[in-house]
């Protein structure tokens, strides 16, 4: 069975797993660096990226993370997105810089303008129900990468490789296509690596 | 469509910071310490509890000089306390941008019978509660997180403990009865029936519940994870430390690894004295916070 882990630092940890489990995968929190081990894809989840760099940084776990995701899929959700963007706007440095991507933090404004919104994502659907939470998003890609989903002219979702983002929380919701669509990637690439 | 202050935006917020420490400041300064040490968000205030206290008088809401410095100066979320039923502290503190409103014992209540209507706003909140019965009464007025109320500004664990067990152990009482027996339950408790309904059905409340009032260190944080926490505000515990940095620093990390206590005891050596703290027993009735709420 495809065993994929979410990191468990800080945040939605509890309904990623639940939603893989949904998907027909095995899922398992993360907390240790030995605990990437044996896994076939990982799952960084909503939280506060500072806070969740904070704790990468403690733990050293930015070499590790970089080195399973050269061969590994990875699904970033809007605090995952931001540590796996190359750049981040108004800032020097960015985090895990896996997708080629520009992003900018909090972008549609602060709690009271957090918003639920129908979106269409290429390879999803057409009906997804995106929930944005101080979420967000994408300034612009690099070639290789895909768009795979735009609201009101901004970039939310999109996918370079074995690497997807969201700027949404598919975990929020019970609609566990997006997570279907990850645990398809990792499938591939699993056969890939064989 | 675009729908905004939906119970899914607001309660997802909250679930957003589980895991995570949530900490009182009182100026921009401490507020990028805050976030710097790994803080999930910050709680702006006028004054700690434990100031608070000693100040005695009305607490009200702070001064929105003291929010806007504190919004400004961070990029986690930013929570304020309102008091408790004062619609209209709320509502300047929402219009202010506030992330997360906490409609708080610690303030002395403006309404002594009623809560706010928390529905009625975009912004989310946050209430304290002792007991399964109050923690439903706050989220049929619409609450979208949960803390437990503790004893807050004593630096005392005793009833943050008290309180988190005790709603532990009703939500394992409900959820092991049958339903026939769940409306006597609901009155005896004083919850709404179709919130104890959802709470038997799911085995769980349906909002994060985070431990609050008389965390001091890294220890207690972790005591408080281990009895069900989703995560944990600390109040006067850091700032009123000798050495705040090192123990925001370690709080964060005892909550993140709570089950760690080979770690725990790494990060407890050589941190300097905790705040003093108070004795519950040696209060005053009038100067327990965790009796105000209806």
């Amino acid at each position: 069975m495809t065993k994929i882990g979410v990191l468990a630092l800080q945040g939605a940890v509890r309904e990623h797993i639940k939603a893989l489990q949904e998907s027909g995968a095995e899922a398992v929190s993360v907390k240790r660096i030995d605990e990437l081990n044996d896994l076939d894809g990982l799952i960084i989840p909503g939280g506060e990226s500072t806070a969740m760099r904070r704790l990468i940084d403690k733990y050293e776990f930015l070499e590790p993370l970089k080195a399973f995701a050269k061969e590994k899929p990875v699904f970033g959700t809007c605090a995952g997105l931001i540590l796996m963007a190359k750049s981040i706007q108004g800032q020097d440095t960015a985090h895990l810089e896996l997708i080629d991507m520009t992003i900018e933090r909090n972008a549609f404004g602060r709690q009271k303008e957090s918003f639920e919104a129908e979106l269409e994502i290429k390879g999803v659907g057409e009906d997804v129900n995106g929930v944005f939470i101080r979420a967000p998003y994408i300034v612009n890609v690099g070639e290789d990468v895909e768009v795979l989903s735009v609201h009101n002219d901004r970039i939310v979702a999109a996918r370079q490789g074995h690497f997807l983002c969201a700027a949404f929380h598919p975990e929020l919701t019970d609609d566990y296509r997006l997570h279907q669509f990850f645990v398809q990637m990792v499938d591939e690439t699993k056969k890939v690596i064989a | 469509m675009l729908k905004t202050g939906t119970d899914r935006v607001k309660r997802g917020m909250a679930e957003m910071q589980k895991g995570g420490v949530i900490m009182d400041v009182i100026n921009a300064e401490q507020a990028k310490i805050a976030e710097a040490s790994g803080a999930v968000a910050v709680m702006a205030l006028e004054r700690v509890p434990a100031d608070i206290r000693a100040a005695g008088g009305v607490a009200r809401m702070a001064d929105p000089t003291i929010v806007e410095e504190v919004l400004n100066a961070v990029s986690i979320p930013v929570m304020a306390k309102a008091r408790i039923g004062h619609i209209v502290e709320a509502r300047v503190l929402e219009s202010m941008g506030v992330d997360y409103l906490d409609e708080s014992e610690v303030l002395t209540p403006a309404d002594e019978v009623f809560h706010l209507n928390k529905r009625d706003f975009t912004v989310p909140f946050v209430c304290g509660a002792r007991d399964l019965g109050e923690a439903s009464r706050r989220i049929g007025e619409g609450a979208s997180m949960l803390r437990t109320k503790g004893e807050p500004g004593t630096g005392n664990i005793v009833e943050a403990v008290r309180h988190m067990r005790m709603i532990q152990g009703q939500i394992r009482k409900v959820s092991a009865m049958s339903e026939d027996e769940l409306m006597t339950e609901a009155k005896n408790l004083g919850a709404p029936y179709e919130i104890l309904l959802q709470i038997k059905k799911d085995g769980r409340l349906p909002v994060v519940n985070f431990a609050a009032g008389g965390v001091a260190t890294p220890a207690d944080a972790a005591l408080m994870m281990e009895l069900g926490a989703d995560g944990v505000f600390v109040g006067s515990g850091i700032f009123k430390s000798a050495n705040p940095e090192k123990f925001a620093r370690a709080i964060v990390e005892a909550t993140t690894h709570y089950r760690d206590y080979e770690l725990i005891a790494e990060l407890s050596k050589g941190l300097g004295t905790a705040m003093k703290g108070i004795d519950i027993s040696t209060l005053l009735p009038g100067d327990r916070m965790q009796e105000r709420g209806w």
